[in-house]
């Protein structure tokens, strides 16, 4: 996480203690990222070790005199932070997302529900969806005053718009994976084909369907 | 407590013989008062089934829909009109409003349908349309205002006269993001302060206003997520 980038465009309001810098950070993001003012120090001292930042000793600074260090910008950490706000965020290497993983993997092994496991994950990310909303819409999110609250309540509107995709993925890898069970002498790949107990059994599995199916036919 | 809507082991089936369709199977349900409660699935997954039979628009072939403890089907066709003036409020994907009546006739008519006198009915239509923020709007016909507009004036008619059950079928569906979102916290503002909400919807996103939300798939309840009793009703602070 770019928690390097965070602190430099942090600083180009003016100096800060590293201190100051954590307190707006969470601010602007709530308990999403939460960051320990260890942390914050070390990428200090590494931006300064970088030539970014540069710590500021004034003789009549009262914090100075209480041995506390401020920080700001060089020119080359304004540039830097310009940089930063100018160019994309790259997506050509995709995260590395264990949900994926997980479900592209169970797909091609025997024995494996995957129709339970789909149905469990879309519960608990639902569950995760209403934490967020709750906090959407109670708390300084919910009638933001200042632009930090603002910034918090867009934050949580990223992460319930990333469990809204991941629960539309998973119910198209259910309809799909249906859809697969059900096509006719087609085998739908190792660990399913003619498997008489289908590896997405589970009370929404494939057999489920199948069922259905045929009680809607023309057999009975 | 009692639910103030239970549906209990609702079974139904359209049609008959090889075509019939088992629309809803062995369904059990409960939204309590003070709770928002989803119902998702896709389409075909006996979602709107649910909500009609909850309104008493349609009866279960098996299994007893009941609303304030009363078994709908001991109550008639008479009966079952005046619990759904009365009791029960709809919001619906295209809002429904009566093109030819201004913002305050449209909330005000099913209390003049239930016998209420002109005024009185007007006076309950203000305060609704107040509760939803557009008070100002009260003279405005339909065509005259925007979608999320039109979706207030339809929450306040589901709402005018104290109802205790809020059935919306897709109420944010024809609004774009930030609308939708409105819509959704007047709803919840209203099962907050009370009313038992039914809300049925196909994006996960806004089924997380939900206290709890049911997953339905073929007919069949697969899932639920949430607490069974509201948390309002543990704690009253509950709100985290």
């Amino acid at each position: 996480m770019s928690v390097r980038q965070a602190l430099l465009a942090l600083l180009h309001e003016g100096p800060r203690h590293g201190y100051q810098l954590r307190a707006e950070f969470e601010q602007r993001t709530g308990g999403t990222w939460p960051l320990n003012v260890g942390q914050v120090y070390t990428t200090l001292q590494r931006l300064e070790r970088d030539g970014l930042v540069e710590t500021l000793h004034g003789g009549e600074d009262l914090d100075a005199r209480s041995g506390q260090v401020m920080y700001g910008l060089t020119d080359a950490g304004r540039s830097e932070v310009s940089e930063w706000f100018t160019t994309p965020v790259p997506r050509t290497q995709p995260p590395r997302d264990e949900l994926a993983i997980k479900l592209a993997i169970a797909v091609t092994l025997p024995g494996v529900d995957v129709g339970t496991m789909i149905q469990r994950q879309r519960s608990a990310t639902m569950a995760a969806m209403q934490d967020y909303t709750r906090l959407k819409r109670s708390g300084r999110a919910s009638s933001p005053e200042e632009s930090g609250d603002l910034a918090w309540s867009l934050v949580l509107d990223s992460l319930v718009f990333d469990a809204e995709a991941e629960i539309r993925w998973l119910d198209h890898c259910e309809a799909r994976l249906r859809r697969a069970a059900l096509a006719p002498g087609r085998s739908s790949g190792p660990g399913r084909s003619g498997d008489p107990d289908p590896a997405s059994g589970g009370r929404v599995g494939p057999r489920d369907e199948a069922r259905i199916e045929t009680n809607q036919g023309a057999r009975r | 407590m009692t639910a103030v809507l239970h549906l209990s082991d609702v079974t139904r089936v359209h049609g008959e013989g090889p075509t019939a369709v088992q629309a809803l199977r062995g369904v059990t349900f409960r939204a309590h008062a003070g709770e928002l409660v989803a119902v998702m699935g896709p389409s075909g997954s006996g979602k709107s089934t649910l909500l009609t039979l909850a309104g008493g628009l349609d009866q279960p072939t098996s299994g007893t829909v009941s609303i304030e403890g009363v078994d709908l089907a001991t109550l008639g066709a008479t009966g079952r009109a005046r619990m759904r003036r009365t009791s029960v409020g709809y919001v619906f994907q295209d809002f429904n409003l009566i093109p030819a009546l201004t913002a305050l006739e449209n909330v005000s008519l099913p209390r003049e349908l239930d016998g209420e006198r002109g005024r009185a009915a007007r006076t309950l239509a203000r305060a609704a349309l107040e509760e939803v923020g557009i008070a100002d709007l009260a003279d405005r016909f339909p065509d005259e205002m925007s979608g999320g507009q039109q979706q207030r004036v339809a929450i306040a008619r589901a709402v005018v006269g104290e109802r205790r059950l809020i059935l919306a079928d897709e109420p944010t569906g024809a609004l774009d993001t930030d609308t939708g979102e409105e819509i959704l916290r007047l709803l919840r503002a209203r099962c907050d302060a009370g009313a038992a909400g039914v809300l049925v919807t196909h994006e996960a996103r806004h089924a997380a206003w939900a206290d709890r939300v049911v997953f339905l798939r073929d007919g069949v309840v697969v899932d639920e997520q949430g607490s069974d009793e509201p948390e309002g009703l543990l704690a009253p602070e509950a709100a985290r």
